[in-house]
């Protein structure tokens, strides 16, 4: 038997899916294929280019390395290689990640506006579902199901980016396929998929801060939701500046317009870790692991961060309920 | 049974302007009521609280439920079609359909697939691809399929041409309407609704003044049609309007003796659409 909340909350978010289709689904795959596109535009650029020039390598130094690396490795190149091959898979969800910060904002500060503004507010609203499972379902799909996607699709380019260079290489007699086993792939997705609920409690802000925006604002949310913060930095910079108060100002650029703006373009929680960073491609990959970047949970500032989006939620959810479209 | 709904000094004011002034009504099971009345009386914010859209003061109950406290619960009981293309425009049918038999636990999905089977719309058309018309059949499609005691229809026809407004009232009279449903319906096209109407409601500047039932309306309402040479005697019982038609004067009575104005000419029940002029005179002046 199905319990009725979480059907619910399975049917709005899939009502999110089906209405942002082209920026959950399609800004992923496209981001990824074109991020494929150029892989392989470089390597066939590298494959001319060392075939004009007369040389029987493959490109770069690195497929150089690899050969010499491949007869003889000891315990610390292999680690390097590895973990060379890990930042390869991990590359493209960085970059998809960086894109989908971009659709995620917008879909936050448009969510519980762009309803409001064409009227389909009243058919949603005709529905029995309460205003704090839509909201929920909207913060669900920013901060969990979002990601998701964007570690599926980023992983999958990965393993077919890694696939393409152990390819080429082969071409020119270099043993790669031992190589990729060097490469951990369930660990990587398994970072990355462990990245998640800190994605979720570092974005929280930002998304509790522009779907109140969403909720509240008549016309222009992204003016407000921008608009409003920064103008508060400028004034308070400008206090500064005339003498008449010191009011320190970089803690709230920091804490404060940054957290309810940015929050929403992944990684922003290593600013709480300490010691990211690593001398070899191996330390700085288990720098950034789950075991360290978890670290990030003991930090006061993410919680008062969650503590805020927590109200700000609220008072989207009250502005949903009450907010009058005429 | 015990009323659908209940209200009592109900009173909603907008920053300049009253938009419901004290206004208190009873609406029964099983009646079909037009809410009726000019462009800004309240109507539309009337049906908003009654659906718990808008905040107000004084008292009311629908269905027994506060509509301001719990309109989760509210909704499962209650449809409204508010105003014409509300759906989504991003949305396919078949994702309609789906959404809501899901959601809603009182949905009945064959019904809804058997009224969609008699319109043009195919599954994977999408809102934004529909002619008004089409928005209205699809959204009309899914809220018959919703076993709901109340259903709230705010100019549901708007916009629309001949064919789909009688359709769109026929089909809710054949399919969807019994002793259990009520129905509250504003429009601006009262001659099309008129016949369908149990109770009359009229509501100008924000207060109810008038509210009865169809039967009422015909007994207390006359319309007598007089010769130039009678007009003045009609005149003289105070009529609530006089409008000439080829030579005669048509006198419309609220409560005046029958046998009295039959000596005086024919008479008639009037027209909603003529009581609702005469009712309103002067409500832009």
């Amino acid at each position: 038997m199905k319990t009725p909340v979480l059907n619910d909350m399975y049917w709005l978010i899939k009502r999110e899916l089906w209405e942002h289709r082209g920026g959950f689904v399609w800004t992923p795959i496209i981001t990824g294929g074109v991020f494929l596109l150029l892989n392989l535009m470089g390597i066939i650029t590298g494959e001319v280019m060392g075939r004009n020039a007369g040389f029987n390598v493959s490109f770069g130094g690195a497929g150089n390395n690899m050969r010499l690396l491949s007869s003889n490795l000891d315990k610390q190149s292999m680690d390097a290689v590895g973990a060379g091959l890990d930042m390869v898979m991990y590359s493209p969800t960085m970059i998809i990640g960086l894109v989908m910060g971009f659709v995620v904002f917008f879909y936050c500060l448009g969510t519980l506006y762009d309803d409001r503004r064409d009227r389909s507010l009243l058919f949603w609203k005709s529905l029995p579902i309460s205003d704090t499972a839509t909201v929920l379902s909207k913060v669900v799909t920013a901060t969990i199901v979002a990601p998701l996607i964007v570690v599926v699709v980023g992983t999958l380019t990965g393993i077919v980016m890694l696939l393409m260079f152990a390819l080429a290489l082969s071409f020119h007699g270099v043993g790669v396929w031992h190589l990729l086993t060097l490469s951990h792939p369930l660990q990587v997705i398994g970072n990355l998929i462990g990245s998640i609920p800190l994605y979720l409690l570092w974005a929280l802000p930002s998304v509790g801060w522009l779907m109140l925006c969403s909720a509240w604002a008549r016309s222009k949310p992204f003016l407000w939701a921008v608009a409003l913060p920064v103008a508060v930095g400028i004034v308070m910079g400008w206090f500064n500046l005339l003498g008449t108060l010191t009011l320190q100002n970089s803690w709230y650029w920091r804490d404060v317009v940054v957290r309810i703006l940015l929050g929403v373009f992944p990684g922003g929680w290593f600013s709480e870790v300490p010691h990211v960073g690593g001398s070899n491609p191996a330390e700085l990959l288990s720098s950034v692991g789950l075991t360290h970047s978890y670290a990030a949970l003991g930090s006061v500032n993410l919680w008062v961060g969650v503590a805020a989006a927590v109200a700000m939620l609220a008072g989207a959810i009250w502005f949903r309920r009450w907010r009058d479209d005429s | 049974m015990s009323a659908v709904i209940t209200a009592s000094g109900l009173t909603k004011r907008y920053k300049s302007a009253l938009a419901l002034d004290n206004a208190s009504f009873q609406i029964e099971p099983g009646r079909i009521v037009g809410l009726i009345g000019p462009n800004g009386a309240g109507k539309t914010t009337a049906l908003k609280a009654i659906l718990g859209l808008t905040d107000f003061t004084g008292e009311l109950s629908v269905l027994g439920y506060d509509p301001r406290k719990q309109r989760d619960k509210l909704m499962g009981e209650v449809c409204f079609i508010a105003d014409v293309a509300v759906l989504p425009r991003w949305i396919k049918v078949r994702q309609a359909v789906d959404f809501v038999a899901n959601v809603h636990p009182r949905f009945d999905r064959a019904k809804c697939e058997a009224f969609l089977a008699r319109t043009k719309l195919q599954p994977e058309q999408r809102v934004r691809q529909m002619s008004k018309g089409m928005i209205v059949q699809l959204h009309l499609a899914l809220v018959m399929a919703i076993d709901a005691r109340l259903l709230i229809l705010d100019e549901p026809t708007l916009g629309l041409d001949i064919l789909y407004r009688k359709q769109f009232y026929q089909n809710l009279l054949e399919d969807y309407f019994d002793e259990n449903k009520t129905i509250i319906v504003t429009t601006h096209q009262v001659e099309e609704v008129e016949h369908i109407l149990t109770d009359l409601m009229f509501i100008r500047d924000g207060r109810i003044v008038l509210d009865a039932d169809m039967d009422a309306v015909g007994e207390r309402f006359i319309e007598v049609m007089v010769g130039a040479d009678r007009a003045a005697a009609a005149r003289a019982l105070k009529p609530l309007d006089e409008r000439q038609v080829f030579g005669k004067s048509i006198f419309l009575f609220d409560g005046a003796d029958r046998a009295q104005l039959q000596a005086l000419g024919e008479t008639r029940r009037p027209s909603v659409s003529d009581l609702f002029v005469a009712t309103m005179k002067g409500t832009y002046a």
